[in-house]
């Protein structure tokens, strides 16, 4: 008796599958699971651009509709990756336009994206729909304007903080004469102007827009307007919001504004001015999702804003919000889950430093429901993580960045070792964790002991010696990422854990102490890692001794990349030849 | 490298030097890539270097995306001043001063000068000195009309004129 499934019903039991984790272990169970789970796959994720090879995922998912790739390691991000390192999307988008023209969404971050990329996929896929970019570069608006113009059924454009080469605004107006289908258009990271009347009449024939990012050159007193040609926007990115308005203007404006019934996400507010924050009084009871970290209003100005926020789950905003800005907060929005705090560049010399680890304990005791923060701040105490940590034990990412490197609880002298002793062992769904200030090796004793389902850890400046990556790689099971800068270990930790990088998806290590020989022999050891050494100021010799800048290590299954720029050599595998740059350029 | 700061004024800027404008600037802004080290870097003692690199001048650090800090027009902001006559042009950064009167007195410090009255009709009289500044849409203004924000905010650069340009400017007005 066939004791297997039919084809079909598996199939249609796999249909039921969405998380792409689920359908990776249904993967594993046997063959015909395999074939028949990849033949049912939709939306392909590939954590790494380098981890497989373009064809063989094309080959491998003939069903495939959205994919969404990364490039770049994350320190990328605040410059510690040199420019051309890689990321190159091409390959991608050349090998899914042969094989899998019923592709219909790409999603990138941190990868380089040219005009060409652009060109052929408006070319190739003739049900594209949705295009998200982030943090991507290499691309121009010439490039945006083939997407705008050649994807007729183009539902989702949205660029998010890119690095665009700004040839103008002319790209706007290259969407179809006719209605369109957009429901979302992000080009809030464009610098020029563009024009107001292609934008009017865009908003005009799109009836289906529910996100609308407009950019900084995007002037007040035209907004109104805007507006009233899109009263059914779910999320608006305004541009800046400082230019000068007569009585009438802020009026119509006000008007406006408490139109948008259906406005859940507020951000943009470029330069906003304490004057025009009762223009948004309005549409603050309804939101949900308010980004003020471009708006550079201070306190007490900010209070009259978030006390209007009940409803309030996400808050971006600049430091500037102050300890008394966060208890408002704290009192107001008891709906909050997500919470951003960034520096505003202010002198860290200042005596009155008016946002402090305060702050956060008050939103960690006000809103019940925070689960994720990022919160930059100059000096902290072990009393205030523990404290946070009690409050607090449904974090499931927390990022705290003391600005001062090496500092320690400021009242007691003590490293922080204790206090994210607190976070790891109470926080037992943390999933994200960016540590700061002064730590020994201990702090990352209690993470390896605690953080059993930490999978991304982000350190700098910290630890006293090898010990504190040991605990690390030998504790942390679930942890897939790890990036590291500025630590005085490598060499020792790395050889004996060795096996644990095959099961992460990446390692960076930047100035810390890994010698060029412990990266040859990690190599040789790993068959299935690729060791990237990247030096922009290579020694003449290389002895075995000497320290490299950074290595990113990550697990493959295509083997050495092809497409390394001078300063990164991969390590070769055999260990006769030791060191070899596989580009031919 | 503390800098000595008398009532929020930086003593350094006042300095009358020869040297070509901005190299200190140069310097001071340089970013520099953490040295590999056997001692910490903050807490390496002279005999490393004699000026180790502030929290602000580590690549990378703080952490925050280049995109946000370009930005952020809410940290440091510099705009150049130059004076009718001076041999060279000065930086002050605009968000060290709270309001005009403020300002005026920094730019009068350092250049030594004085400035007229200001009133809203008839901008600056008295002192044949006339301070201007240059705003985002490229177009000249008269410093002191509008409100302290908006003029801090949308400052790009400032230029005190003088001598006949400016008593033209005075009789204009």
């Amino acid at each position: 008796m066939d004791r297997r499934f039919p084809f079909k019903v598996l199939e249609h039991i796999f249909s039921f599958l969405d998380a792409n984790e689920d359908r990776n272990s249904v993967s594993l169970v046997c063959k015909s699971w395999f074939e028949t789970e990849r033949r049912t796959r939709k939306r392909v994720f590939v954590g790494n651009c380098y981890a497989v090879n373009p064809l063989k995922v094309a080959r491998r998912f003939p069903k495939m509709r959205s994919l969404t790739l990364k490039g770049k390691p994350h320190f990328a991000d605040y410059n510690l990756v040199p420019d051309g390192w890689g990321g190159y999307a091409w390959p991608w988008i050349e090998a899914m336009a042969a094989r899998r023209p019923l592709l219909e969404e790409i999603r990138l971050k941190r990868m380089v994206v040219t005009d060409e990329c652009l060109e052929k996929i408006a070319a190739s896929f003739r049900d594209f729909k949705t295009l998200v970019l982030t943090s991507c570069e290499g691309f121009s608006t010439d490039g945006i304007a083939a997407i705008a113009s050649t994807c007729r059924k183009l539902r989702d454009l949205e660029l998010r903080e890119c690095n665009v080469d700004d040839l103008g605004g002319d790209w706007l107006s290259y969407f179809p004469e006719t209605s369109t289908s957009l429901v979302s258009l992000d080009f809030s990271c464009l610098d020029s102007e563009i024009k107001l009347s292609d934008l009017e009449r865009l908003l005009s024939r799109s009836p289906n827009l529910k996100s609308l990012k407009l950019n900084r050159s995007v002037t007040l007193d035209v907004l109104e307007g805007l507006l009233r040609r899109a009263p059914q926007l779910v999320e608006l990115g305004t541009g800046s919001f400082s230019d000068e308005l007569d009585p009438e203007e802020i009026s119509k404006l006000t008007k406006a504004l408490s139109e948008l019934k259906q406005l859940k996400s507020l951000s943009g507010l470029w330069d906003l001015l304490p004057e025009y924050i009762p223009v948004l009084y309005s549409v603050c009871p309804r939101l949900t999702s308010l980004n003020l970290s471009y708006a550079t209003v201070q306190m007490p100005d900010l209070v009259d804003l978030l006390s209007r926020c009940s409803k309030l789950q996400k808050l971006w905003v600049m430091d500037m919000i102050e300890d008394k800005g966060l208890k408002t907060v704290a009192l107001c929005c008891k709906e909050l889950r997500e919470l951003r705090v960034f520096p505003s560049g202010a002198d860290l010399d200042e005596e009155d430093v008016a946002l402090t680890e305060q702050g956060l304990v008050s939103v960690s005791e006000g809103c019940k429901k925070l689960e994720s923060v990022l919160y930059f701040c100059v000096q902290f105490t072990n009393a205030a993580l523990v404290t946070i940590a009690k409050n607090r034990p449904n974090f499931r990412c927390f990022r705290l960045c003391v600005m001062e490197p090496f500092a320690p609880d400021y009242r007691t002298q003590q490293p922080l070792d204790e206090g994210f002793k607190a976070i790891v062992e109470r926080c037992k769904d943390l999933r994200r964790l960016s540590v700061s200030g002064l730590l020994t090796d201990k702090a990352f004793e209690y993470i390896g002991v605690h953080a059993k389902k930490l999978r991304m850890l982000s350190i700098a400046f910290a630890g006293d010696s090898d010990l504190m990556l040991h605990h690390l790689l030998s504790g942390c099971e679930s942890l897939k990422k790890l990036e590291i800068r500025d630590c005085p270990f490598g060499d020792t930790a790395l050889l004996e854990n060795a096996a644990k990088l095959e099961t992460m998806r990446s390692l960076w290590m930047s100035s810390c102490f890994v010698s060029f020989g412990a990266c040859k022999q990690l190599s040789q050891k790993m068959p299935r890692l690729n060791v990237e050494v990247i030096d922009e100021h290579p020694p003449k010799t290389r002895p075995d001794s000497s320290p490299v800048e950074r290595i990113y290590i990550y697990r493959t299954v295509a083997g050495p990349r092809q497409d390394t720029p001078e300063f990164v050599w991969t390590i070769h595998k055999n260990p006769e030849v030791g060191v070899s740059r596989l580009s031919t350029r | 490298m503390a800098q000595e700061k008398v009532n929020d004024l930086n003593l350094k800027d006042t300095e009358l030097r020869l040297g070509l404008p901005g190299t200190e600037q140069v310097k001071e802004e340089q970013e520099v890539s953490c040295v590999r080290s056997n001692k910490r870097q903050l807490q390496s003692d002279n005999e490393e270097e004699s000026t180790p690199p502030t929290k602000n001048q580590i690549v990378g650090w703080p952490p925050v995306r280049s995109y946000r800090k370009n930005n952020n027009n809410n940290g440091v902001s510099y705009v150049k001043v130059s004076m009718d006559g001076a041999p060279y042009l000065r930086k002050i950064d605009l968000k060290t001063y709270k309001n005009y009167p403020e300002l005026l007195k920094a730019l009068e410090n350092m250049f030594k000068f004085t400035i007229g009255e200001y009133s809203e009709r008839e901008g600056y009289k008295g002192s044949g000195v006339v301070p201007t500044y240059e705003d985002k849409d490229g177009d000249w203004m008269l410093v002191g009309d509008v409100p302290w924000d908006m003029f801090s905010s949308s400052c790009k650069r400032l230029r005190i004129m003088k001598g006949s340009d400016a008593l033209a400017l005075d009789s204009a007005l």
